[in-house]
C-alpha cells in the first residue's frame, strides 16, 4: 500500500541546497530564512549558509498544497489535458499532490492503469500524482472493481467519480470491504432516479431558463445513507464536492454521532452562484450544479468550522467543442488548480473566516490525512519534507484561461482579478514552479 | 429590435408596436386575392427545426413569403444537422450563404441564446421558434393578438394557464408577456406540473381548476405530452382529465365573454374535450391565423423597421 509513495521518495533525490528568504511560515511572526537541504526542512532562522536563494518579500509559506479530486484526462482525452500539462498546472496552482479521478478511457478500474498513470506522474515529477482507482467496474455501480490489487499498487482512495454509487448494497459492501485495506471511498452523490436529465441547481433561476432541475435533495439524500452506511460499517467515507445546505447539515449531524466521514467542497462552490446561468454559456456547467447564494454562505462556514475539511478543485478540462455549444450538450466541469488558491483568499480569507493556519488546514493537512500520505500535508520543521507552498497574500491579478499550463482553458473565472499568487512551488525541496513557470 | 429570443423583461410599449403591426396586417391582407406584400424582397430568412413541427415551421415559412423574403427550410434530417454538425457550425454556415434571420427550434433550452451570441458578428437576426422548456415567443405574441381580439385591451383581464407549466415554453413566454401587458394570470396545475420557485413569478398559482374558472376572462389549456403522461407526473390520463381537462360541464363555469385558447397539437378528450374545441368560445383556429400575421409582423419589426424601434 506504501508502495507507491515509497518509489516517489526515491525518484527525486535532490542534493542541493536551497534558501527561501524572508518567507513567514503560516503568516505569522516576522519574515524568516528557511534553508531546505536533501529535501528536507533543515533549518528556520539562523541560516548562514550559502546556496541557492528563493526571495520571499515576506511570503507566506504554506505546506504544499494537496489536490483529492483532479480529472487528469490522460488516458483518454489527451487533446483537453495531459499529465504532464495537469502536472504543470498542480505545481503552478502551489499543489504538491494530486489524485487523479478514475474516470479515463480506458477507466482506472485496475491496477494496469493506475499503475500508468502514477508512472507518468513519477517521469512529468512535477507533483506527486496519485491515481484513484474505480470503485466498480466501468465505472457502472454494478460490481466492485479489484479494490485490493490496486490499493496493494497503491491506491489510496476510490471513487467512481462522476458517477454516483448509487445502489446501497454495493455501496456497503465497497464501504466494508476497504476496510480492511485502509482506503477510503469517495463518493460522487448523487442520486441518479433524481436527476435524469438535469442541466442545473433546481430552483428559480433553472425554472426561469428551462433547464432541467437537479434538486439539492439528490446529493442530501446519498451523503444521509452514506453516512448511515459507513457508520454501520465501521468504515470510512469521503464526500466529494460539497454543494448543499442541506448536506453541510447532515455532515454536521453524522459527525456528531461518530461516523468517520469526511468531505470536500470545491473552490467554484464557495464563489460561483446560478445567477451566473441566464447567458447560458456553458462555461458555467458543472456537477454537481452551481447552487445559490444561501448555499455559498454555508458552504463558506462549513468549512471554516470544519464540518467540511477540506477544498478539492475537481480541475476538470474539456475541449472547446464540448463547451462552446447549447447548454444541454456541454459536458459539466471547470478547471481549477491554477485558481484554487486566489479563490480561497478570496471567499476565505479576505472574509475573515480562516486564517493562513486555516488555509494550511483546507488545502493541504487535512487532505493529505484524508488519503493517508505521509510525507504531504506535515508541519513546517525542521526534518519535516520540503513539500512547501509559498504564496503572495498581496498580489493580485487577472484570469485568463489560456495563459494556464492546461491544455483546456475551460474557466468560469475568465477575466475576473482575484486576490493572492503562488510564489513559488517546493516538491521534497526541488523548485516546481516559480514566478508563474516551471523551472527549466 | 435586432433578435426576439424571449418574452422576458418585454417592453410593453413594444410588445404593443408588434401587436398592432401584427393586426394592421392582417386588416390589409383581409379579402385580397393576392396576399404578398413586397417588405422583404431580397432578404432571406432561414427555419432551421431541429424538432418536429408542423403548425410553427409552416407559419413562419407563410409570414416570410407573403412578406416576400426568400425562404429556406433547414430540418434536422436531409441536411449536415444529421451528419452531426455542431448548431455552432450550422449557424455559421447558413449565416455565410447570407441568412439575414434565422428562426430556430431546437430542444436545448438557450439555444436560441447562443446562437445570437454566434451570429453576432455576422450580424444576423435570431427569432427563437421553441426552445427547449424555456420560451417561445412568437406563441405568446400569438396568443396575445387573439386574446386582444375577443378581449381588448388586456390590462387586468384574468387568464388562467392550465396543465403542464413545468415543461411548457408557451407557458413561460405567456406568463412574461401577458404580465408585461397588464393582465392577472393564473397557472392551474397538480404541484408535480408546476416549477420549483414558481412562487417568485408574478402569477397566481392554483390546484382547483373549478375555483378558478367563474372569474377567468380566457382559458388556455396546455398539451399534455404523451412522454409525461408514463414519468409519474399524475397517476392517469383518466385522473387529470377529470382534474383538469376542460370538459362541456367546466365550459358553463366559465362567464359567457371567456375565450379558450390551445396551442395545439390538442389531444381531445384529455386536456380539451371535442365539443369545446369546436365551440364558438375556442379561438384556437384564430391562434392558427393570427401567428401568421404575428411573425410577419415580428420578421417586419427584426428586418425592415430596426431605426425605428428602441
Amino acid at each position: 500500500m506504501r508502495e507507491l509513495a515509497t518509489e516517489q521518495m526515491n525518484t527525486s533525490s535532490p542534493a542541493i541546497s536551497l534558501i527561501l528568504r524572508g518567507v513567514r511560515p503560516y503568516g505569522e511572526g516576522d519574515p524568516v530564512d528557511v534553508l531546505i537541504r536533501d529535501g528536507v526542512i533543515a533549518g528556520i532562522g539562523g541560516i548562514t549558509e550559502e546556496a541557492d536563494v528563493v526571495e520571499g518579500n515576506g511570503a507566506v509559506l504554506l505546506p504544499g498544497f494537496v489536490d483529492l479530486h483532479t480529472h487528469l484526462r490522460e488516458p483518454g482525452r489527451e487533446d483537453t489535458e495531459t499529465i504532464a500539462t495537469g502536472s504543470a498546472a498542480a505545481a503552478l496552482g502551489g499543489y504538491t499532490a494530486v489524485f487523479a479521478m478514475a474516470n479515463t478511457n480506458p477507466v482506472a478500474d485496475n491496477e494496469v492503469v493506475v499503475q500508468h498513470v502514477a508512472r507518468r506522474g513519477r517521469e512529468v515529477g512535477l507533483v506527486d500524482v496519485h491515481p484513484v482507482g474505480a470503485v466498480t467496474v466501468g465505472l457502472e455501480g454494478v460490481k466492485l472493481a479489484e479494490l485490493g490489487t490496486m490499493a496493494k499498487a497503491g491506491v489510496r482512495v476510490f471513487s467512481d467519480d462522476g458517477h454516483c454509487v448509487h445502489d446501497p448494497l454495493i455501496m456497503r459492501r465497497a464501504l466494508e470491504y476497504s476496510r480492511a485495506l485502509g482506503v477510503v471511498v469517495a463518493q460522487h452523490a448523487e442520486e441518479p432516479r433524481l436527476t435524469v436529465g438535469a442541466q442545473a441547481h433546481e430552483g428559480e433561476q433553472a425554472s426561469r431558463l428551462g433547464l432541467q432541475g437537479w434538486p439539492a435533495a439528490a446529493e442530501e439524500s446519498i451523503v444521509a445513507r452514506d453516512c448511515l452506511l459507513a457508520l454501520h460499517a465501521g468504515a470510512r467515507l469521503h464526500v466529494c464536492h460539497v454543494s448543499t445546505t442541506g448536506t453541510a447539515d447532515v455532515l454536521r449531524w453524522a459527525k456528531a454521532r461518530g461516523t468517520e466521514v469526511s468531505a470536500e467542497v470545491t473552490p467554484h462552490h464557495l464563489l460561483l452562484t446560478d445567477d451566473r446561468l441566464g447567458t447560458y454559456d456553458p462555461v458555467n456547467k458543472v456537477n454537481p450544479p452551481l447552487r445559490t447564494a444561501a448555499d455559498v454562505k454555508v458552504l463558506r462556514e462549513a468549512l471554516a468550522e470544519g464540518v467540511i475539511d477540506c477544498v478539492a478543485t475537481d480541475h476538470a478540462p474539456h475541449a472547446v467543442q464540448d463547451k462552446d455549444c447549447e447548454w444541454s450538450a456541454a459536458r459539466p466541469g471547470m478547471l481549477g488548480l491554477q485558481t484554487a488558491l486566489s479563490i480561497v483568499v478570496e471567499t476565505m480569507v479576505n472574509t475573515g473566516l480562516l486564517d493562513w493556519r486555516g488555509v494550511a488546514r483546507v488545502m493541504s493537512e487535512r487532505p493529505a490525512e484524508i488519503a493517508g500520505l505521509p510525507d504531504q500535508g506535515r508541519p513546517i520543521e525542521v526534518g519535516e519534507p520540503a513539500n512547501l507552498t509559498l504564496v503572495d497574500p498581496d498580489a493580485s491579478w487577472t484570469v485568463r484561461g489560456a495563459a494556464f499550463a492546461s491544455i483546456a482553458a475551460n474557466t468560469p473565472f475568465e477575466g475576473m482579478e482575484l486576490p493572492g499568487a503562488v510564489v513559488a512551488t517546493l516538491l521534497r525541496g526541488r523548485v516546481t514552479a516559480v514566478g508563474g513557470r516551471i523551472p527549466a | 429590435m435586432k433578435h426576439l429570443l424571449t418574452t422576458e423583461g418585454i417592453d410593453p410599449a413594444q410588445a404593443t408596436a408588434i401587436l398592432d403591426t401584427a393586426a394592421n396586417l392582417k386588416q390589409s391582407l383581409e379579402g385580397r386575392e393576392v396576399r404578398k406584400l413586397p417588405t422583404l424582397r431580397g432578404r432571406t430568412v432561414i427555419t432551421m427545426f431541429y424538432e418536429n413541427s408542423t403548425r410553427t415551421r409552416v407559419s413562419f415559412e407563410i409570414a416570410g413569403k407573403w412578406m416576400s423574403a426568400d425562404v429556406v427550410n433547414v430540418s434536422s434530417s436531409g441536411s449536415s444537422v444529421s451528419k452531426g454538425e455542431s448548431l455552432r457550425d450550422t449557424a455559421l454556415t447558413l449565416a455565410a450563404a447570407g441568412a439575414d434571420c434565422v428562426i430556430v427550434r431546437h430542444p436545448a433550452s438557450g439555444a436560441a441564446h447562443r446562437l445570437a451570441g454566434w451570429l453576432r458578428e455576422a450580424g444576423t437576426s435570431v427569432v427563437n421558434a421553441g426552445d427547449g422548456m424555456h420560451e417561445h415567443p412568437t406563441q405568446a405574441l400569438l396568443d396575445a393578438a387573439t386574446l386582444r381580439e375577443r378581449l381588448g385591451d388586456l390590462r387586468d383581464r384574468r387568464i388562467a394557464i392550465v396543465g403542464d407549466v413545468l415543461h411548457s415554453r408557451v407557458a413561460r413566454s405567456n406568463v412574461h408577456l401577458l404580465t408585461a401587458l397588464g393582465a392577472d394570470v393564473t397557472l392551474v396545475a397538480p404541484p408535480t406540473l408546476l416549477p420549483t420557485g414558481v412562487e417568485s413569478w408574478p402569477v397566481t398559482v392554483s390546484h382547483e381548476l373549478d375555483a378558478e374558472l367563474p372569474s377567468q376572462d380566457a382559458v388556455m389549456l396546455l398539451r399534455v405530452q404523451a412522454e409525461r403522461m408514463h414519468g409519474g407526473f399524475f397517476p392517469s390520463a383518466r385522473e387529470y382529465s377529470i382534474a383538469y381537462g376542460l370538459s362541456e360541464n367546466r365550459l358553463k363555469l366559465l362567464p359567457e365573454h371567456a375565450v379558450v385558447l390551445h396551442p395545439g397539437p390538442m389531444l381531445r378528450g384529455m386536456e380539451i374535450a371535442s365539443a369545446v374545441a369546436d365551440s364558438p368560445r375556442a379561438a384556437i383556429t384564430d391562434q392558427v391565423r393570427n401567428g401568421v400575421h404575428v411573425r410577419m409582423a415580428v420578421l417586419y419589426h427584426l428586418l425592415a423597421h430596426e431605426e425605428e424601434t428602441p
